[in-house]
């Protein structure tokens, strides 16, 4: 009797924890977007700051991501191909911004480049400008982000081994010609989720960029912090919601993209 | 740096390694280093004035506090729902096990006025809570709601390969020989499922520490009351008290290692007993 039982209090539990916990965040989003109707939520993103922001995002990941993508690639191929002195303390070092606090992450870069120090003095006296800047919003978008990609590579690139390169060596092929043709098709899903992951997050990374940013209206505002001004501000609700139904929408997609990506592995599998 | 006995034909071990390690060095390396030396050259009456401040403490009480009851929320329910995502059959379960990773992939800022538009109290479940005459939205509670959302994946994806790995005919052998369910779960299954557990229960835990963005919506921030470590630290910040910042980041870094070292260790464990 108890084993017919176990099972559907389990499943509703499940339901429930889930639906309380996710469901209805997500769809509270919507529903407050659209409260005042469709016109409202369109009328949202008639701002120009709105735009400044969603371009500043886009310019932002544009270049973390990128650069993230490449250091995952070489720094995986790096540890999974070769043995080395110190390989721990690397894979230490890569996890270390999934232990630091995202406000500390950008905390260091305002004590690095800002006006206080010696560094940011010459920084001010040449006009360059970092911190309440863009640079400051991609460098520490680059630090909370970092680890995706390359965490996701390197059990995949542990797993296969390196027979099939050292193969492609005795056969002639230079290093290039390696990467591309042996390594990359057997990782590339892996890489695309990592590359996805990674994505999301530095479109929505808050607190690093929120302590870089200084809050400039137009200028250093990316969405998660143009929401977070439009919230606090006079209008509230809708709009803030309208913007945060984009990011929301992306996050789907990460999720959509992911099971995709796991679906077909599976199926590789069988 | 080489190991001299490993003989590797791969290419690019050289190039590879100089950029990985410079890349993690001027991006991580450094600038942690330099918030070390910048907090040495406190004097230690500052230091302990800035971060033993009644205020401060408090916030270390609230976000340690509401970080390990949200990782325990988290260590029950995230069980539950691995099991019956990997024992049972059910309908949407694939729509379900996809969702899971929601809190990964959301924005903190949006999670956080998700969070608070539900909590509120003329929000979804606020206004029923208010019924029982229980505030969530601007109370310790709400701290505790965002960081529950924060860890939920966590657990349950270090639970499900562990789970999915167990060996049936362990179960089964432990049956035939007379365990009742109950003493099979508690006796044969919950001990090789420990190091997960403990490993998801401390990823989480560790996560809610630090976090900022999905909380400073819904905790409503009033001073002594709601407001979390990393709030602290953005308020000095804004304050352009660069040094009281520094002090307090200090601290919270120091937390967060020791979580990281734990994870570490019980990873390590994990992998010896299998």
């Amino acid at each position: 009797m108890t084993s017919k039982i176990a099972p559907v209090i389990l499943i509703l539990l499940t339901f429930f924890y889930l639906g309380l916990f996710l469901v209805l965040p997500l769809a509270a989003i919507f529903v407050e977007a659209f409260r005042k109707g469709f016109a409202v939520y369109l009328n949202s993103f008639n701002d120009e700051y709105a735009w400044s922001a969603i371009r500043l995002t886009l310019l932002t990941a544009g270049i973390a991501v990128p650069l993230n993508v490449i250091f995952g690639v070489v720094a995986a191929w790096c540890i999974t191909k070769f043995e080395f002195w110190g390989k721990n303390i690397l894979i230490t070092l890569i996890d270390l911004p999934f232990a630091v606090s995202p406000v500390i992450a950008g905390l260091v870069f305002v004590l690095i480049f800002g006006r206080q120090t010696f560094f940011g003095e010459w920084l001010l006296a040449h006009n360059i400008k970092i911190i309440f800047a863009t640079p400051g919003l991609v460098l520490a978008t680059i630090f909370v982000t970092f680890p995706f990609v390359v965490r996701e590579l390197i059990p995949l690139m542990q797993e296969q081994g390196v027979l099939e390169e050292e193969a492609a060596v005795m056969l002639g092929a230079g290093g290039w010609d390696i990467f591309w043709r042996v390594t990359f098709p057997n990782i590339k899903w892996g890489l695309l989720y990592g590359v996805i992951l990674c994505n999301a997050r530095a479109m929505g990374e808050f607190g690093a960029v929120s302590v870089v940013s200084g809050h400039i209206r137009g200028e250093t505002n990316t969405i998660p912090l143009y929401i977070q001004t439009v919230y606090d501000g006079y209008a509230a609700g809708a709009s803030a919601f309208a913007m945060a139904t984009l990011l929301a929408a992306l996050a789907l997609i990460t999720l959509i993209i992911k099971s995709i990506i796991e679906w077909k592995e599976k199926r590789r599998e069988r | 740096m080489r190991n001299p006995k490993q003989h590797n034909v791969l290419p690019g071990f050289g190039l590879t390694f100089g950029f990985t390690t410079a890349y993690i060095s001027l991006l991580v390396l450094i600038p942690l280093s330099l918030l070390m030396v910048r907090a040495a050259s406190l004097t230690w009456a500052e230091f302990i004035k800035t971060v033993a401040s009644p205020q401060v403490v408090a916030s270390y009480k609230l976000t340690m506090g509401a970080s390990f009851l949200a990782a325990v929320i988290n260590a029950i329910f995230g069980f539950i729902v691995a099991w019956s995502l990997v024992r049972y059959k059910f309908p949407c379960r694939r729509l379900i096990d996809a969702i899971v990773d929601l809190p990964f992939a959301m924005p903190t800022a949006v999670s956080g006025i998700a969070l608070t538009a539900i909590c509120a109290k003329n929000g979804w479940v606020g206004s029923v809570a208010s019924i029982a005459g229980i505030k969530i939205a601007y109370t310790q509670l709400g701290v505790l709601v965002a960081l529950t959302f924060i860890g939920l994946p966590f657990v349950v994806r270090t639970l499900q390969p562990a789970l999915e790995d167990i060996d049936k005919e362990l179960e089964e052998a432990a049956e035939s020989l007379g365990a009742t369910k109950f003493q099979t779960f508690t006796r044969v299954i919950l001990p090789s499922l420990m190091p997960s557990l403990a490993t998801g229960f401390t990823l989480a835990f560790a996560r809610a520490i630090g976090e900022y963005g999905s909380v400073v919506f819904i905790s409503g921030n009033l001073a002594y009351k709601t407001e979390i470590t990393p709030l602290l630290i953005v308020a000095k910040l804004e304050a352009f008290d660069y040094a009281g910042a520094t002090a307090i980041s200090v601290v919270l870094l120091f937390m967060s290692f020791i979580l990281m070292f734990i994870i570490n260790s019980l990873q390590f464990y994990g992998r010896k007993f299998k």
